[in-house]
């Protein structure tokens, strides 16, 4: 049980200032989730045939320098890195199947949040105030971005069960709701090969996700199929390296609204989380539609459905 | 049911399809509708009376009945409530509706708890004035259904009740059949006189604990935060359930175990779906302490209550009150032997009646039948329930004094027992005679 | 006129001071400033006056409004004027899902759209929707009317009692027991009556109307599958 937020930039001059505009938002959502809280935030892409990944470690000492001299001698490849709190960022110039293999192998207790050319995840327990600060939320830059606020339900308040979970290459999903069929398809999933980490409903959302564009989906189709395999109450948002999708399950009780302008769309549990938006006053806003996929690209400039 | 069975060479009932379900799959087959009645589980189920009190000896000194003190008094809705409701007595008279119930019951179950300075609960189908007016202290239902609810009674509540979920039926809405729906009920329901009326199971305006946080905001702010807001849940999830009504504001959590009665709802539903009262307890009682919020919570317990030991075990494993309702309406004459004879008249006996929707009670208390009605004088039947609850009082009190407590609260799950694997498994206290508590650590 | 601004003050002083009118009526005339979506605004008022809300407001909004006269100058959240009992409320922008449900008396007028489950088991309560309703609107609806000038999604009117619904654009879908009823002369007077007192401007024969079929009120074994 959860609040969503969402911001996708139309107007590249905002994006110096994508984490001062978002941060608010997700403070805004507190109330919805004070355990737990993250976002996944897109840009500073890395080019073709190297990957970016988002790692964690326990220890906030942990030795990252030690871990990229590592893959750079071994790998002989180039690695750029920087470290946020208990969260590093690395971006090595080969491909992510290779970086992750020798990740798992050398660093076993290193985890990877997230894997893309432009992809981070950032996500710890506590207040959502306080995981903005830990991480600089405001600094950051980019080109959309989507957070999510905790309230447990009925898994352990850790930040393995927070959301973002991503489900593949630069793609991640967040969840407000409480899904009824999640112990069942988890070890389906399982059978498939998705390995999961926590006994979160979310993350089996997140899995299904993962396993259905591994089957060949578009991401169209695999929410579409998720609509049949789903059984409980959720509103989904699907982070794409491009930007960002949405749906509510067909009862949709658990709450969303849009807002659209000439420079974002942004998307919220409710709408007191888009209040401080620029323009938000005169902006285009409505509520998705049960069993509706909503999706907005960089490539369709305007939003389409 | 008759108890003279002829046990002769060669017949032999089946334990699997013995007459109680040879008679339903008859009844199955014959209306083409599941079974529809009300009380609790009628099955047997862990219950309290597989735990024993370890009373004192030499390692620890009783307390003298009728003279050393032994409190009962508790105070609920201590967390944001202004005016938080205090309870002479730790047993308080469970949500049942009129409706369900005769106003003349109603009135009686007023009368009872006011004498012995406890509260009773409104039901799914609005306030009445009989209820409000003998009622000192009276907590007001807020359902999924929101029957005849009307801020003017909100603000001249001393609690108000967030219904999620009964024990009887976690997950389920309530059955009035058209029998019922008299002109009164009908009115005050704003439904059509007659019609079967399905309360809706889900609220319907906000679903899950972060919207429910908002809602009880709503409450308080209408209130002006005067009063404390119970949440009442089912017990099925309830370590979980219980965390998230703390989260969602909850000043007091009520928790309705599976034997916990019901109006009218399905068979299926009743003997199926949720735990026992007694497995809830410790789950509760742990939720609240993880969230360091025992005692600043309240916890009030229910379904299957029957004497001072059933209370003074709640209490010792955790629970701040008791809540009845089955055994309230015992109180009153329900399924009283002497209306035996017109028992038989509608195909059922003393003891046995829980037909409860067909509002045919002879002992005119879940009626709305004028004449059925007039049969319960609310001021006996009032008097009656206080001198029950007088007597779990000073049940659980003599148990209490005998541990050595001089507060009912002061009971701890180290009092207590288990006579079977079962119970000492569900209420986390050892085997009678062992240190043993299977799956110790849950 | 009395303006207090959300900026500066919370929402329960606001509501104090509100609900403070109920004892000694000193302000008939109430303007509330920078709403930003907070929840809980003006619910349980019980006096005679107006609020006008200047901008968009959270979930239960105006909720169990009694007498009072509230106007919402923008969007309203989820369960705006939940079970109101009288006076009315006006949302110049779009409603939530379950705008005006368990409602008992009452005028709701929507301007915009609403949501999904608008009216859901409401008891009396007038709502007129200028805009389009979401899908299982009036659910269960008990009584009252709902007027839908725009369109109507899935399920209108589903597990109906004796609300009256009147649409002008397309349904859908109908619910189980709901049906398409003729207007008669009588239907005519009432939809014209709460569209005067709504302010709405609409050809009342361009509307349709819809009601129980009255085939659930009662348990019979060969509907099972609405159930």
């Amino acid at each position: 049980m959860c609040g969503i937020v969402g911001l996708y930039l139309k107007n590249k001059a905002l994006e110096n200032q994508l984490g001062e505009l978002f941060e608010p938002m997700l403070i805004a959502m507190t109330d919805r989730g004070p355990d737990s809280a993250g976002f996944a935030i897109y840009g500073d892409e890395v080019p073709e045939g190297s990957i970016k990944l988002t790692l964690r470690h326990a220890n906030e000492d942990y030795d990252w320098a030690g871990l990229a001299g590592k893959l750079k001698h071994e790998l002989n490849v180039g690695v750029e890195w920087f470290n946020n709190s208990k969260v590093a960022i690395f971006k090595i110039a080969t491909s992510d199947g290779i970086a992750e293999a020798f990740i798992t192998e050398n660093a076993p207790d290193v985890l990877i949040l997230s894997a893309g050319q432009s992809i981070e995840i950032l996500k710890e327990v506590g207040l959502p105030v306080n995981i903005a600060k830990t991480f600089n939320l405001k600094g950051m830059k980019g080109s959309h971005i989507i957070g999510h606020t905790r309230m447990a339900t009925e898994s352990a308040v850790t930040m393995e069960g927070s959301h973002p979970f991503s489900t593949g290459m630069d793609l991640c999903l967040v969840h407000n709701g409480s899904l009824s069929n999640h112990n069942r398809l988890r070890q389906e999933l399982q059978r498939e090969g998705i390995v999961f980490e926590t006994e979160n409903d979310s993350e089996v959302a997140a899995g299904y996700l993962t396993w259905r564009l591994k089957q060949g989906d578009t991401l169209n189709e695999a929410l579409t199929n998720s609509l049949k395999d789903l059984d409980g109450f959720f509103t989904f948002t699907v982070g794409t390296r491009d930007g960002f999708a949405v749906m509510r399950d067909p009862i949709a009780c658990k709450p969303a609204v849009m807002a659209e302008t000439d420079d974002y769309v942004a998307m919220a549990s409710e709408y007191q989380a888009l209040t401080t938006l620029p323009g938000i006053e005169n902006a285009k806003i409505w509520e998705p539609e049960a069993a509706t996929i909503y999706v907005w690209e960089r490539s369709s400039e305007t939003g389409v459905k | 049911m008759s108890d003279d069975i002829n046990v002769k060479p060669g017949l032999r009932e089946s334990a699997t399809f013995d007459r109680n379900t040879m008679t339903e799959i008859r009844r199955a087959a014959e209306t083409g509708i599941y079974d529809i009645r009300g009380f609790g589980a009628k099955r047997k189920l862990p219950h309290f009376d597989d735990l024993l009190f370890l009373g004192a000896s030499m390692s620890r000194y009783p307390l003298e009945g009728y003279r050393e003190k032994c409190n009962t008094s508790v105070t609920l809705g201590t967390r944001y409530a202004k005016k938080p409701i205090v309870l002479d007595i730790p047993v308080t008279i469970a949500g049942m509706s009129f409706g369900a119930l005769s106003a003349n019951a109603k009135e009686a179950l007023g009368r009872g708890a006011s004498l012995m300075g406890t509260s009773t609960t409104t039901g799914d189908g609005g306030m009445t004035p009989e209820e409000r007016g003998q009622s000192t202290k009276l907590v007001y239902q807020y359902l999924p259904s929101r029957y005849g609810m009307n801020p003017d009674d909100l603000r001249k509540a001393d609690a108000i009740e967030v219904v999620l979920g009964q024990g009887a039926k976690p997950g389920g809405g309530g059955m009035l059949l058209g029998q019922k729906i008299t002109d009164r009920v009908a009115k005050m329901r704003t439904l059509p006189m007659g019609v079967d009326q399905r309360s809706a199971c889900r609220h319907p305006d906000w679903t899950g604990p972060d919207d429910l946080a908002i809602k009880i905001q709503e409450l308080r702010e209408i209130t002006d935060w005067q009063v404390p807001i119970y949440i009442k849940v089912g017990a099925t999830r309830t370590y979980y359930d219980v965390k998230l009504a703390v989260k969602a504001g909850a000043d007091v959590i009520v928790v309705d175990g599976m034997q916990g009665g019901t109006a009218a709802t399905q068979e299926v539903f009743i003997e199926h779906v949720g735990i026992p009262t007694l497995a809830a307890i410790p789950q509760a009682v742990r939720a609240l302490q993880e969230m360091g919020m025992h005692r600043k919570v309240q916890l009030i317990v229910s379904g299957g209550i029957r004497n001072g030991a059933d209370v003074a075990k709640c209490m010792a494993l955790g629970a701040d009150a008791v809540a009845i309702g089955t055994a309230a309406l015992v109180a009153l004459g329900c399924n009283h032997p002497k209306y035996e004879e017109e028992f038989k008249k509608i195909g059922s006996a003393a003891g046995f009646y829980d037909d409860y929707h067909e509002g045919k009670d002879p002992a005119g208390i879940s009626t709305q039948d004028p004449e059925l009605m007039k049969r319960l004088d609310p001021v006996a039947a009032g008097r009656h329930l206080a001198n029950y609850l007088n007597v779990l009082t000073l049940e659980a009190q003599t148990l209490a004094r005998a541990c050595g407590k001089n507060d009912l609260r002061n009971l701890e799950p180290e009092d207590l027992v288990a006579l079977t694997v079962e119970s000492a498994a569900m209420a986390n206290v050892p085997l009678a005679g062992t240190s043993w508590i299977p799956g110790k650590g849950f | 006129m009395k303006t207090i601004n959300l900026a500066e003050s919370t929402v329960r002083d606001l509501n104090q001071a509100l609900h403070d009118q109920a004892i000694e009526c000193t302000e008939r005339e109430w303007e509330v400033l920078e709403p930003k979506g907070q929840h809980n605004i003006a619910c349980g008022l019980d006096q005679n006056i107006s609020v006008d809300i200047k901008g968009p407001t959270g979930y239960f909004c105006a909720g169990m409004n009694k007498k009072a006269h509230i106007t919402i100058h923008g969007n309203a959240g989820q369960g705006v004027a939940e079970n109101m009992m009288s006076g009315s409320v006006r949302v110049k922008g779009n409603a939530s899902q379950a705008a005006g449900a368990t409602a008992h008396g009452g005028l709701l007028v929507i301007e915009g759209d609403a949501g999904a489950r608008c009216g859901i088991s409401m008891k009396g309560v007038d709502i007129v929707v200028k805009g389009s309703v979401g899908h299982m609107s009036c659910f269960m609806g008990q009584a009252g009317s709902l007027v839908v000038c725009g369109d109507a999604g899935d399920a209108l009117g589903d597990s109906l009692y004796e609300t009256h619904i009147y649409v002008k654009g397309e349904v859908k879908s109908l619910g189980a027991d709901c049906i398409a009823k003729e207007m008669r002369d009588e239907h005519i007077e009432e939809l014209s009556e709460l569209l005067n007192r709504a302010g709405v401007d609409e050809d009342v024969t361009a509307f349709k109307r819809y009601g129980t079929a009255r085939q659930l009120y009662n348990f019979k074994v060969d509907n099972t599958a609405a159930y």
